[in-house]
């Protein structure tokens, strides 16, 4: 998911790294070309996105939340904030979107340099997020552009109904669908959908593997820090093409070498030797720091063998796939489906699960500051997973493109203080 | 003789606990922290194992047969004239730093006699402040030491009409070089003997008691360091341990039922949930911000012109506390001057102030899970009787009738838990 312009400090820097790059690159590439080439673009997030669909009539996602954590860790975000401040937004509001405004005000230019297109569409289809459609609110007010909205039922009881289904599917057939073939100039075609469909779900079964394979030990990835690498086509703006279905073959064959030879993850500083901790972990990264809080888990030799971050675009580890035969429905669910809309028992249980599954020894909760969506019930989450699971849970708040609300010592000192606690624990204490 | 050293480096006092094979405690020892955290730690252990030496004094005593009052009345003796001449010996390293800085500065040349006329009164006065029933302000060489050269300057500034700020700073920088200078070995010995020779008339078993004490030989065989510099201390990374874990296993240590820690510390506020072997099983911090720790009672001291411990009495006397709301020390300030130019009673406004600082403490304490019965405070708050008035108010208030524990060496709680890691680690070690 992130581009960092620091030196790579990702399990990848092989095939797949590299396809990841170029992708990436490609895509922001087109996008500045849009002027001369026509094509069209629109806005969108990470939860709940509908990239199959979009692509189906050759729309080109943008994905300011990426945008926003690419600035991040490009040491820009402190100025973007600045400027979005400066307008009016306050100290509280989502960084993402103070990031992503801020950005704009300065001409807009991407992580790779090079300018962004102007909205053709703004698509929300994840209504969990309330700060999205206020981010959207001023989006439209800047660009004057067409919105086009979702509403998407909350799983207030961790499932998905056949009537919430029929009410999304039946937004995106009567509201949806119209608007992209007005604005893409396009008539909705199924069959290309149902191809784009079963692409997603061949990269979806490839992820999965790569993210499952963190249960051996050693585990031979990091599925927080590493893991947001991993997400990063699948979440965006690649799902359902080739190069995804490719990038995915490829990390899956990394990942399968790296377990045949019983390796570690890669980290900043190389390969995890010595795995002292499995930690699972609730909540986003921070981004400003990114690499100096991965070092924190590396030096102590921890690895985070789940999270819930790299859920937040789809849960696929419980069997959902993008399903080619109900093309429309597969999306419906798709976008009740992302993490951050299930509701508190199920994040639980989804969390319980892994520090079981993963044998992990405790679950580690990175609190954001400015994002409600994700930190409400965390300390509630943290309690009944430790009830649960018997096993030491941690607790450490910081930001998501904020570096103000990066505190490297408290952060350390806490993680320290965390992993000490689950040694003493192992030990059995001082009799 | 075998010692097992802890040491918790804090941000105002650095506390150095010192125990026996059995992990009885032989010594304990503070002093404030300074720059230079290497010499806060040689002062604080070089205290604990002068303090150790004197608890081997009283049990030589104990076996002689002296009678307890001449036992207790001769130990008393002993610490106060051993004080006197530590004081004179600092004193003497503070009047050649002070000779010296003042003497290399040309336009000081005015100062220089009434730089000596200040350092006579001060020696010429000890035996005075040292003297039976003679109260101190503090122990510490730069509060004592401080004070008396302000007296002293005050005067001198006024009759030799020479500027005030001046000595001021010359105090200030010759304070800085005198804290980072370690007394040395055989301190003990030279400072005990010197006071055993101040006596009229010593009792024969002081004498025989004294040669014994010093004559066991006290070797350090492990040592952990905690505390928020614990990562700056000349100890190797195995021997330092996070301050959650100490203050939780020194709470233990002190009360077997200990369930619950809240250290109320400088710069953090801990809550720590103890398992029945003072293993932790859950902790929180204050993060991102400072809020309603010690240093905030150390800043309303400065503000109204009072020792820090003076505010708890003070405190206690209110018979109506104001509401305060903010915790921020920053802004305590104004709220402080707000108040008193409302008419409110100095009091009234330290109470709530206490209060204030404690509701904080409790929201902290609800996401560490609660209070479990015993609970045990800790820290330098804990020496404050406002707050632990407050502090016990509204645990039962919110929890019912549970035991409160306060050690009158709460202060040294994370000390005493990194001495028992010591102690733990030595002999496992040697298993």
């Amino acid at each position: 998911m992130p581009r960092s312009d620091e030196t790579p400090a990702t399990a990848l820097k092989d095939d797949s790294q590299l396809q990841q790059k170029t992708m990436i690159a490609e895509h922001y590439r087109r996008l500045a070309r849009v002027a001369l080439t026509g094509e069209k673009n629109v806005y969108t997030f990470v939860p709940g996105n509908l990239t199959e669909l979009l692509r189906s009539f050759d729309l080109l996602p943008v994905l300011p939340e990426i945008n926003a954590l690419q600035s991040a860790m490009r040491g820009k975000s402190r100025d973007y904030i600045a400027i979005a401040e400066k307008l009016g937004h306050s100290e509280d509001v989502c960084t993402y979107v103070k990031c992503d405004l801020g950005m704009m005000k300065s001409g807009n230019v991407g992580p790779t340099g090079e300018p962004l297109p102007k909205p053709d569409l703004l698509l929300l289809s994840y209504t969990g997020c309330f700060t999205f459609m206020k981010w959207f609110e001023i989006l439209k007010a800047e660009y004057d552009c067409p919105v086009a909205m979702l509403h998407v039922p909350y799983q207030a009881d961790g499932r998905v109904t056949e009537s919430m289904r029929s009410y999304v599917v039946k937004q995106i057939r009567e509201e949806l669908i119209p608007t992209l073939e007005r604005i893409s100039g396009r008539r909705y075609d199924e069959d290309r959908l149902k191809e784009l469909l079963r692409n997603s779900a061949r990269a979806e079964d490839d992820l999965v593997f790569v993210l499952e394979s963190a249960k051996h030990r050693p585990s031979p990835i990091d599925a927080y820090f590493g893991g947001v690498y991993y997400i990063g086509p699948i979440f965006t703006a690649f799902r359902g093409t080739e190069g995804a279905v490719a990038y995915y073959r490829a990390l899956r064959r990394e990942v399968e070498e790296r377990l045949a030879q019983g390796l570690g993850p890669v980290t900043p500083d190389g390969e995890l030797k010595n795995e002292r901790f499995r930690i699972v972990v609730e909540g986003p990264p921070n981004w400003t720091s990114f690499h100096a809080f991965w070092r924190m888990f590396a030096d102590a030799g921890a690895v985070v063998v789940a999270s819930s971050y790299t859920k937040v675009g789809g849960v696929y580890d419980t069997g959902f796939r993008h399903d080619a035969e109900h093309p429309i429905e597969t999306l419906a669910d798709y976008c009740m489906g992302c993490y951050t809309n299930l509701g508190l028992p199920a994040r639980v249980a989804m969390l319980t699960r892994y520090v079981e599954e993963y044998r992990a020894d405790g679950l580690l909760v990175h609190s954001i500051k400015s994002c409600n969506s994700f930190s409400a019930g965390q300390l509630m989450i943290l309690r009944e997973v430790e009830l649960r699971t018997g096993r030491p849970c941690g607790f450490i708040e910081s930001d998501l493109v904020d570096p103000r609300y990066f505190s490297a010592a408290n952060i350390k000192n806490r993680l320290e203080s965390y992993f000490q606690m689950i040694e003493q624990k192992r030990a059995g204490g001082v009799s | 003789m075998k010692a097992y050293v802890g040491i918790d480096l804090g941000s105002t006092t650095t506390k150095a606990v010192v125990l026996d094979g059995e992990g009885n405690m032989l010594g304990r020892g503070i002093t404030n922290s300074r720059s230079n955290y290497t010499v806060a730690c040689d002062v604080a252990l070089s205290e604990a194992l002068i303090s150790a030496r004197f608890g081997l004094i009283a049990g030589e005593l104990d076996r002689s047969g002296l009678d307890d009052t001449a036992r207790s009345a001769a130990l008393c003796a002993l610490d106060r004239l051993f004080r006197k001449h530590q004081y004179l010996a600092q004193l003497r390293v503070f009047a050649e730093i002070a000779r010296r800085i003042i003497g290399s500065d040309l336009l000081a040349r005015d100062y220089r006699g009434v730089l000596d006329e200040i350092l006579v009164a001060m020696e010429a006065e000890t035996s005075d402040l040292y003297a039976p029933g003679a109260s101190r302000k503090s122990d510490f060489f730069r509060d004592l030491a401080g004070s008396r050269y302000l007296s002293f300057a005050e005067g001198s500034a006024r009759s030799k009409r020479v500027a005030f700020d001046r000595l001021v700073g010359l105090f200030d920088k010759t304070i800085l070089e005198v804290e980072n200078v370690s007394a040395g070995d055989g301190a003990f010995e030279a400072h005990a003997k010197a006071a055993y020779g101040d006596f009229e008339e010593a009792p024969a078993a002081l004498g025989v008691a004294l040669r014994r004490a010093s004559a066991v030989p006290l070797e350090v065989a492990a040592s952990v360091g905690t505390g928020y510099g614990r990562q700056t201390l000349p100890f190797p990374k195995e021997q330092i341990r996070s301050e959650i874990l100490c203050h939780g296993l020194g709470a233990h240590a002190m009360f077997k039922s200990t369930r619950t820690v809240l250290d109320i510390g400088g710069q953090d506020t801990k809550a720590i949930q103890v398992d029945g072997d003072g293993i932790v099983t859950s902790f929180q911090m204050n993060d991102r911000c400072a809020a309603g720790c010690g240093r905030y009672l150390g800043y309303i001291a400065d503000e109204m012109n009072l020792g820090l411990h003076e505010l708890g009495p003070m405190a206690a006397a209110s018979t109506r506390p104001v509401r305060i709301n903010s915790t921020c020390t920053v802004f305590a300030g104004a709220e402080l001057r707000e108040r008193l130019s409302l008419g409110e009673k100095r009091e009234d406004i330290l109470a709530g102030l206490h209060r204030a600082i404690i509701l904080r403490a409790m929201s902290l304490l609800a996401r560490s899970g609660g209070i479990g019965n015993e609970f045990t405070f800790t820290g330098g708050v804990a020496k404050n009787p406002a707050a632990v008035a407050a502090l016990g108010g509204l645990v039962r208030e919110n929890y019912g009738d549970l035991t409160m524990n306060i050690s009158p060496n709460s202060i040294y709680t994370g000390a005493l838990g990194a001495a028992l890691f010591a102690r733990r680690d030595a002999q496992r070690a040697a298993a």
